[in-house]
């Protein structure tokens, strides 16, 4: 079990390593770099810089040097926690990023919780109750909500919460808490902002959770040790939440390791449309100025939670599945 | 030998009768008649061999007396009397699956061992979770006593060192300790009728040797009413006192089991033990089937069932005509060639 976990752990650490380089090419990919970006800001602006001013940019960041230097320069900084310098803002990385990140990662695990509340309990009923007419209520629920874009749900949302229910809608906070330091009133008024993009980016995962946990409860239903347990004289419901269920999460846990990063990229565009001040929507900034450090910093990121998402994933399969806690099969 | 039929057959307390039981498959191909008018009697301290090739209604049988029949599949007709003639005597068939009274019987009063020792135990859970749970379901006992009397049960199967076992996984045991665990729990809420449904089919010789001994001394120990499901006459042969042959979902003939071996009353039963591999053939001989395969029990033959494959038919009779049914209790097989009156022919 100790082996187990130490395997994953170093696994998990090499894969933290190649996102690395994939990050660090990927920043780079475009033609030009974020002196050319910055210039051909300044000449749509109507002004210009020399080319002895770009030079010296160039050679300030380090822009001069070759590829791999640049990337163990980076790497170097990061690992002391020093992300650099935003270009385009000006300010350390960490600080552009600050509380972005935190409100990211409540907004995504809020709708984690919100997508498993709704899903486990619909897709069991789904299964045991299968072509009855509520199945097919949901079925057809589950597959809108799969079919409607997020944003759209996000706008048509904030319509009917605004119009019908004076809902705090857009942002996560009223206008006099935006600047404003914690407090539990801020967190209160975050509490209150937060229902709704929570709904918005748990309802596309929400009904494809359904889906699965209804097929794979579909498929252990049939399984003998389930009469074994009915044959004890076990009611269904016991026989069932007991067994099939527990088995059925076991793809259940897996699929957390793509609902991890799914829930932050897309939440790009719902954060965009719902003027969420998380990571999507500064990203994306950073990704059209090319602003090097922090683009890099923040896919940096969204690649190390992937892999921690993994790792919650093995660590939650160990803990349902005896089989691959004792290492037998 | 273990063959050797008693006696005085059907002295014994009658602990369950089947009558004229009918299950129905539903679907939109239409209605398959899974079981047509089934009749037995299962008796305390004896043993039914009930026997088929797939598809003949021996496991649709186990789980509709237990009352675990899949939708679409339902009892359409006919009785299972618990305790007939007792005071306390209870047609399984007007309860309400799910009901406590039925819960009850599960387990408490019919205990189930299955063929896939592996798959019918859950993974996910203990051997201890699981017989204690079984244990608890029957019996109003605290925590520690249940876990006492799922170390006897473990032991009573013969399963060493009963106390490590009960912290282990099924994955953990061999085949024939996973079929003794089995075994242990269809026991765990003490009943009196098992029905062991293929209990040997996935396991090697040897095994299955061991766990039909053991099957043998528990149902000794205890007086219980066996109805041994298998598709191999040697199990047969070895443990069972009476027989019942199942064809389409009925029985074709019933008899001790010295008569099924020695004088096979319906073609059917014939062809079986023909096609049973003998130790005293010629070398290479070719072994002999029953021509054909089971009809799909969607498209049933009109008429004796078995007729399409049937190498004694004596005419439009068999094809027009369904033969009465075997009477419980009574040797008999539902052919017109053992009728009264055609007793020449056959």
């Amino acid at each position: 079990m100790i082996a187990y976990l130490l395997r994953r752990l170093g696994l998990a650490l090499v894969t933290c390593v190649f996102i690395s380089i994939l990050t660090f090419v990927i920043i780079r990919l475009p033609p030009g770099d974020f002196v050319d970006a910055y210039i051909a800001n300044l000449a749509a602006s109507g002004s210009t810089i020399s080319v002895e001013q770009a030079a010296a940019m160039r050679q300030e960041y380090g822009l001069d040097r070759p590829a791999i230097v640049q990337y163990a320069l980076w790497m170097g900084r990061v690992l002391e926690g020093n992300f650099g310098v935003s270009m385009v803002w000006r300010r350390p990385v960490t600080e552009v990023i600050g509380d972005r990140l935190w409100l990211t990662m409540l907004v995504s695990v809020s709708a984690l919780f919100l997508t498993w509340i709704i899903a486990l309990p619909i897709g069991i009923y789904s299964a045991m109750r299968q072509y009855s007419f509520a199945d097919y209520i949901f079925t057809t629920l589950g597959f809108i909500g799969l079919a409607i874009p997020n944003f759209l749900l996000a706008l048509i949302l904030m319509y009917l919460g605004f119009r019908y229910l004076g809902l705090n809608v857009g942002g996560l906070f009223s206008a006099e808490y935006l600047q404003a330091p914690w407090s539990l009133a801020r967190v209160w008024d975050l509490m209150k902002h937060l229902p709704l993009p929570a709904a918005v980016l748990a309802l596309a995962g929400t009904a494809q959770l359904i889906r699965i946990m209804r097929a794979n409860l579909l498929d252990e239903l049939r399984k003998p040790y389930v009469v074994t347990a009915r044959a004890k004289g076990l009611t269904e419901r016991h026989a069932v939440l007991k067994y099939p269920v527990r088995a059925a999460l076991n793809p259940f846990a897996s699929s957390i390791a793509y609902l991890f990063p799914y829930l932050v990229s897309g939440s790009i565009i719902v954060s965009l449309v719902l003027g969420l001040p998380t990571v999507g929507p500064l990203l994306l900034q950073a990704l059209v100025a090319q602003d090097m450090f922090l683009a890099g910093a923040i896919v940096l990121l969204l690649g190390v939670m992937t892999v921690v998402g993994t790792l919650i994933s093995d660590i939650l399969l160990m803990w349902i599945d005896p089989r691959i806690r004792l290492g037998g099969r | 030998m273990a063959s050797v039929t008693r006696q005085t057959p059907m002295v014994e307390r009658v602990a369950l009768a089947i009558r004229d039981l009918a299950v129905q498959f539903e679907s939109e191909q239409g209605v398959v008649r899974a079981l047509d008018g089934v009749s037995f009697d299962l008796h305390a301290g004896r043993t039914l061999g009930i026997v088929g090739e797939s598809g003949c209604g021996k496991s649709v049988t186990a789980r509709s007396i237990l009352r675990l029949v899949d939708r679409p599949g339902r009892i359409t007709a006919g009785r299972m009397l618990l305790d007939p003639g007792a005071e306390g005597e209870v047609d399984l068939a007007a309860l309400d699956p799910e009901s406590r009274r039925m819960r009850g019987v599960r387990g408490g009063r019919i205990g189930l061992i299955f063929q896939e020792p592996m798959t019918a135990l859950s993974v996910h859970y203990t051997i201890g979770n699981q017989i204690i749970e079984a244990v608890r379901q029957h019996a109003d006992c605290s925590a520690a006593e249940a876990r006492n009397r799922a170390v006897d049960l473990l032991r009573d199967v013969g399963i060493p060192r009963p106390e490590t076992r009960l912290r282990a996984y099924p994955f953990e045991l061999s085949g024939g300790l996973r079929q003794r665990v089995g075994i242990a729990m269809a026991l765990a809420g003490d009943p009196d009728i098992v029905i062991a449904d293929e209990p040997t089919t996935a396991l090697d010789v040897t095994t299955q040797a061991q766990i039909l001994d053991l099957l043998r001394r528990l149902q000794a120990e205890k007086q219980i009413a066996l109805m041994l499901i298998t598709h191999d006459m040697g199990v047969i042969a070895e443990m069972a006192d009476e027989v019942a042959v199942m064809y389409l979902g009925r029985i074709v003939e019933f008899a001790p089991v010295a008569d099924v071996f020695s004088a096979p009353r319906h073609p059917y039963a014939r062809a079986l033990l023909r096609a049973v591999p003998s130790i005293l053939a010629a070398p290479r001989q070719r072994l002999s089937t029953i021509g054909g395969a089971v009809p799909h029990p969607g498209s049933r033959p009109s008429g004796c069932p078995f007729h399409p494959r049937c190498a004694e038919i004596i005419g439009d009779i068999c094809r027009q005509q369904i033969p009465a049914p075997v009477e419980p209790g009574r040797a008999g097989a539902s052919c017109f060639l053992t009728e009264p009156g055609r007793e020449r022919a056959a």
